[in-house]
């Protein structure tokens, strides 16, 4: 009882005159800054800051906290309508995104994404709501091995799949990790495969610069090859009637959305993780879960809800450790977290209490501005899918033009851009070679998170690696695992039994 | 002739002083022309990293700067990602970093990434952090013979949790070991927020976090302050003794201090300076220094470059004692 009448308070403050201005133009500035490739949530929280200074630090907060929401929902819209993730967290939603588009259905797309968006919003808020302080025990349950557990998990959904090819996908797993381990070791400092001494490698190989290489650069040349340059992507149409359609449709993914919602919360809450990790585990578990997991990265609906729910979700979850913590969940809140420490207050365990306004007020605005982002995002979809009718002489330079763009603007090293054309062509032919792409760009965005949380837990159990089993929490996620890294083994196994009976039936 | 020649040997001169004056005019008033790119050379969350957030508020605040300063993580590597990313601009006018005392150790640690940190333009030391040893509230303990007796105890199973390799959280801990007799196992994360989580979870035994990283954890009455590397007890924490006091001085402090990329042009320079003085000397800062138990005064120039002298030779004994390096 006493949540609700804190939650009705904070909504007092969130519907004052200004914060709810500043929560409608938070959201629209969002939209369009996720939907820049290469500008993300955290670019748009780090250049916005300063602006907050004006107001007071509720409203603040509230204006930065739409911000973050509206990027998220922006993010799918580039990865939808033109095949390049307009921020790292949408880079799963381009695996069937961008198929469904090219098959005429971009609205269909859109509408998916912004529904899932709102559900995964409205989810990961109710629970951030009820259970806030229980849920930073659970954040602070999770040591290293747990994360290990935890990532783990990510890589057995991409390997227990029946559907793609098992050897090609555990290449593809094995090249993102060798890239992910480029750079300087985070535990001696040392470099690690710089190539000689090419000092662009020092920072890691940047996982946009590879997605943004492989979905952005790589389809371009796909779509060279394989359209002769008779390109004719103008069926796109939209219509309200095709949107309510789409609606419709949607209630039949609430299983994924539900799922991914959830998923996405929870890993976002774990600090360090973030909504990028919890967006690809929601894809690959969505796919896993799938009765027909081949019909994903082929335009598969579900393969846009799961990772859009959970990217809403988690960037509610990563809000709770910050807020409880004083640990960032992700890089936009350690960004959040500086603004608080201006405003003069002081995240941690004593905010709840100390700070009711602020925090029911932050709350509560999380709620308007999941509502405002969707009803943005839905006017605009009209807007959006008019893109796909420009021909793609037109296109192709403009997509070609933002990709460049998107993998200078993170660590404005040149290097990176010559290291995305790179990934560019490679990722075109392997692609050729029909090998999955999705599971390199999941290397390479849990592997240095899999790899410090391994060491730190062996460096604590001297070396055993039954520190990963021993306690409870990592070990139930261990079991599963390797249930999953088993499925391949378990699944050939059978068809050899149904084989045989097979076969004694025939003598 | 010679009438003919005199204005023109004046205007000559008068030209020549316009275009001294002028580029001195110029030089006084060197502003960034773009963004400034604002290296902090830690994880998010961590005490540098938040402290570095703080002086980007104040400077954009305050008005101190015409162009904004952006902050960039680089904490890979202990530090050295930023340090060679910072070499990698040298001579350039719109890089500075937010540096701590990895500043000293990753560049004796790793000959082979080629920095000296001497080479870095020295602009202002905004403060010394302190440390203090940390233990979850839960254990008990509450003075440095328990805490000998408990780790003692649990031999190398004992944890701290710390901030990087052979970093400041290594050498205190390598101190502990050598002056009690302990076996304490050090395992590394990559930024204070992180370390402080650890202890708050009960996953790591101990910490020996700056107040700013514990003190939320600390006001939530989680954990419990053992003892602090300090010459005089903190004024935040007056029942918490110093090393000094139970018998074994150990002062040791952080630097927090800002530097400009290697060769960067003296008018920028003065530029930095000038905007890390107006930053020490606001209300914000003031106040923030008071609040995280911060020591040390400002310092900039010559005085900070001989600062860093003896912080490297302080260094290069610590590392010596714990084999790090020969």
């Amino acid at each position: 009882m006493e949540t609700i009448q804190f939650l009705l308070d904070g909504f007092v403050v969130a519907l004052q005159p200004m914060n709810l201005f500043l929560v409608i133009v938070g959201c629209a500035v969002g939209l369009f800054i996720g939907a820049m490739p290469g500008l993300g949530s955290v670019n748009g929280v780090a250049i916005l800051l300063p602006v907050t200074f004006i107001v007071p630090p509720t409203s603040a907060i509230i204006f930065l906290a739409a911000i973050y929401y509206g990027a998220m929902y922006g993010g799918a819209i580039s990865s939808i309508m033109l095949g390049i993730p307009g921020a790292s967290t949408a880079v799963a939603t381009t695996f069937d995104g961008r198929p469904l588009a090219l098959k005429g259905m971009a609205d269909k797309a859109l509408v998916a994404a912004a529904v899932a968006s709102f559900a995964g919003g409205t989810i990961s808020i109710l629970l951030f709501t009820a259970f806030a302080p229980p849920l930073a025990h659970v954040a602070l349950a999770f040591g290293s091995a747990e994360e290990f557990a935890l990532m783990m998990l990510a890589f057995g959904t991409f390997i227990g799949l029946g559907g793609d090819d098992i050897p090609k996908t555990l290449f593809s797993i094995c090249i993102g990790l060798v890239m992910s381990a480029v750079g300087l070791d985070i535990m001696s400092g040392q470099p690690r495969l710089i190539f000689g001494d090419i000092p662009g490698f020092f920072h890691g190989i940047n996982f946009l610069v590879l997605a943004i290489g492989i979905y952005g650069i790589g389809e371009i040349l796909w779509t060279i090859e394989s359209s002769q340059g008779e390109v004719s992507v103008s069926q796109a149409v939209v219509s309200v009637r095709r949107i309510l359609d789409a609606l419709k449709e949607l209630l039949k993914s609430a299983n994924t959305i539900v799922m991914g919602s959830f998923l996405g919360f929870f890993v976002g809450l774990l600090p360090a993780a973030g909504a990028t990790p919890g967006s690809i585990m929601a894809y690959g578990f969505a796919k896993t879960m799938s009765k027909n997991p081949e019909s994903y990265g082929k335009g598969n609906i579900n393969g846009v809800v799961a990772p859009e729910s959970a990217n809403n979700a988690a960037s509610t979850g990563s809000m709770l450790p910050m807020l409880t913590l004083g640990i960032p969940g992700s890089p936009t809140t350690a960004i959040l977290l500086g603004g608080m420490v201006i405003w003069g207050l002081e995240p941690g365990p004593r905010l709840f209490v100390d700070q009711t306004e602020f925090v029911w007020g932050l709350i509560a605005s999380l709620y308007m501005a999941n509502f405002f982002s969707i009803v943005l995002n839905i006017a605009f979809i009209p807007i959006f899918v008019w893109v796909l009718k420009l021909s793609f002489t037109i296109l192709a330079p403009i997509i070609f033009v933002l990709c460049v763009v998107g993998g200078y603007a993170p660590t404005q090293d040149m290097h990176d851009v010559w290291l995305m054309l790179l990934f560019g062509v490679v990722g075109y032919l392997m692609r050729k070679l029909d090998y999955p792409m999705a599971p390199m760009v999941l290397a390479i965005v849990l592997g240095p998170l899999a790899e410090s949380s391994m060491r730190q837990s062996l460096l604590q159990s001297h070396g055993s690696v039954w520190v990963f089993f021993e306690r409870p929490i990592s070990g139930g996620i261990m079991v599963l695992a390797l249930l999953l890294f088993l499925m391949p083994a378990i699944k050939v196994g059978k068809k050899l039994i149904v084989a045989r009976r097979t076969g004694n039936a025939g003598k | 002739m010679n009438v003919a020649r005199k204005p023109v040997i004046l205007n000559f001169i008068l030209i020549a002083a316009a275009v001294a004056f002028a580029t001195n005019a110029v030089a006084a008033d060197w502003q960034p022309r773009k963004p400034v790119e604002f290296v902090i050379m830690a994880g998010p969350g961590g005490g540098a990293d938040k402290m570095a957030r703080l002086m980007q508020t104040i400077i954009e605040k305050h008005d101190i700067s015409p162009k904004p300063f952006i902050p960039v993580n680089k904490a890979g590597g202990s530090g050295a990602e930023a340090l060679v990313h910072l070499k990698s601009k040298t001579g350039d006018d719109h890089t500075i970093m937010v540096t701590l005392n990895s500043f000293y150790t990753t560049p004796l640690r790793q000959p082979g990434i080629g920095i000296d940190s001497l080479s870095f333009t020295p602009i202002a030391r905004m403060a010394e952090d302190t440390f203090l040893l940390w233990v979850h509230k839960d254990k008990g303990i509450k003075t440095m013979d328990e805490f000998v007796a408990a780790a003692k105890a649990k031999g190398k199973d004992w944890i701290m949790a710390g901030t990087g390799k052979a970093q400041e959280d290594e050498l205190l801990t390598n101190f502990l070991n050598t002056t009690y007799g302990l076996s304490i196992t050090y395992v590394p994360f990559k930024g204070g927020g992180d370390v402080a989580k650890q202890l708050a979870g009960k996953h790591a035994d101990s910490t020996v976090n700056n107040p700013s990283e514990a003190l939320g954890f600390y006001q939530a009455g989680n954990v419990v302050p053992i003892a602090a590397f300090t010459k005089d007890r903190l004024e935040m924490f007056p029942d918490v003794p110093t090393m000094e006091e139970l018998g074994h001085p150990n002062a040791y402090y952080m630097q927090r201090s800002v530097v400009g990329a290697p060769g960067m042009s003296d008018e920028a320079a003065d530029f930095y300076r000038g905007v890390f003085t107006k930053v020490y000397n606001s209300e914000e800062w003031q106040e923030y220094k008071k609040k995280k138990s911060l020591l040390g005064s400002f310092i900039t120039g010559n005085e900070l470059e001989e600062y860093w002298k003896v912080g490297i030779a302080n260094h290069r004994k610590l590392l010596k004692e714990i084999g790090e390096i020969k």
